[in-house]
């Protein structure tokens, strides 16, 4: 029964998976061998797509690999099985958490977790950061003299524009969606 | 409107919304859950990321059920979590069936350039936001710049980091709560 197994496969990578959508590479690329579903190239490709679509890229990439080897339901079913185990962890948790949101304890965690989950996310936008706004690549041949071959300039340009721009009142309204489709615009008309 | 359908709307709206991982969510999750609906708070939303981190799933799908949670209990928490996932399902469904090729359209890697260098740009906002209510003290500014430099540039799991910083939290407390 192909669809209690890829139910299975994704219930697995969503329970030993910790972290962002990359941390479920791995498991997908194991899965991959085990089951023969699809390669390395047609999980490069997932990836790819998974990440310039709209939506987390781990439910992107559940999905996309539920298509390939079942079809719309396929989506469903993996999707569903990637999600299970957060949903049956996270709700155990919350619960927890609201019984003892006075305790001493829990208060202290909190004290030493907040600032660390600032800097992890800090962490992780400094990563789309450099693969966005920098040619990691060219570092190699660099020297002195051509040290801006370093930066993607269309992008830091845009980055400048957006956060700039963010600061002020009647741009802060707007929704980051209509921030996010204006730069998609630019990125087309400038070439980025 | 029915609260269930609001929360299970909203959810859904943030997936449409988010191109990358989880901490992309952050700036819509802001605007949506935090400012527009008042669902929960900034520092609520800071907790959830930092349990996110370290439990099983991605953070996308922890912050989602923990909101859902926060604003109805447990069907709430499930509720959410499937309208954020709906938006990837249908669209990708859509995509690989007729567009496999997608990431190779040249104005769609244009145009994703594009989206990145915003969504970076975002974030950074978004961050700025969190850290004012996050890191309250010099003790607070000292574990941030260790955890930041710890998973940036050594790279540590979050894993690790989050559990340290937990401790190192609790730590804090209790030596503070002896001087008294």
């Amino acid at each position: 029964m192909i669809f209690l197994r890829l139910f299975g496969e994704f219930f697995c990578t969503g329970l030993f998976s910790v972290g962002g959508g990359l941390a479920t590479i791995p498991f997908l690329q194991d899965m991959g061998l085990r089951t023969g579903w699809f390669d390395a190239v047609d999980l490069a490709n997932m990836m790819a797509v998974s990440e310039s679509t709209p939506g987390p890229m781990g439910i992107n990439m559940a999905t996309y690999v539920g298509f390939t080897v079942a079809g719309v339901p396929g989506c469903v079913i993996a999707t569903l099985g990637l999600v299970a185990p957060s949903i049956l962890v996270i709700l155990i948790i919350a619960h927890f958490l609201e019984k003892f949101r006075n305790s001493r304890l829990v208060d202290g965690v909190f004290y030493g977790l907040r600032p660390a989950s600032v800097a992890l996310i800090s962490s992780a936008g400094l990563e789309v950061a450099r693969t966005s706004l920098l040619h990691w690549d060219a570092l190699e041949g660099l020297t002195a003299g051509n040290w801006f071959l370093l930066f993607h300039w269309k992008a830091v340009a845009l980055f400048a524009a957006v956060f700039l721009l963010y600061q002020f009142t009647p741009v802060k309204k707007l929704h980051p969606i209509l921030l996010i489709a204006a730069s998609a615009l630019a990125g087309i008309v400038f070439q980025m | 409107m029915n609260l269930y359908l609001d929360l299970y709307l909203t959810m859904a709206k943030v997936g449409v919304c988010t191109f990358g991982g989880g901490y992309a969510m952050l700036p819509i999750l802001q605007r949506d859950v935090v400012e527009k609906k008042g669902w929960i708070t900034e520092e609520e939303l800071t907790d959830y990321y930092a349990v996110g981190q370290c439990t099983p799933g991605i953070i996308a799908i922890n912050t989602a059920t923990f909101t859902g949670y926060k604003v109805k209990g447990n069907l709430g928490g499930v509720i959410a979590t499937l309208g954020m996932a709906t938006p990837s399902v249908i669209i990708i469904a859509l995509i690989a069936a007729f567009l496999s090729h997608f990431a190779d359209i040249p104005w769609v890697v244009h145009a994703f350039a594009g989206v990145r260098a915003c969504v970076c740009a975002l974030v950074l906002s978004s961050v700025i936001k969190l850290f004012k209510g996050a890191v309250v003290d010099r003790a607070g500014l000292v574990l941030f710049a260790i955890v930041l430099i710890l998973s940036s540039f050594v790279g540590l799991p979050s894993v690790l980091l989050v559990v340290l910083a937990g401790l190192a939290g609790l730590g804090l407390r209790q030596i503070r709560g002896w001087r008294r």
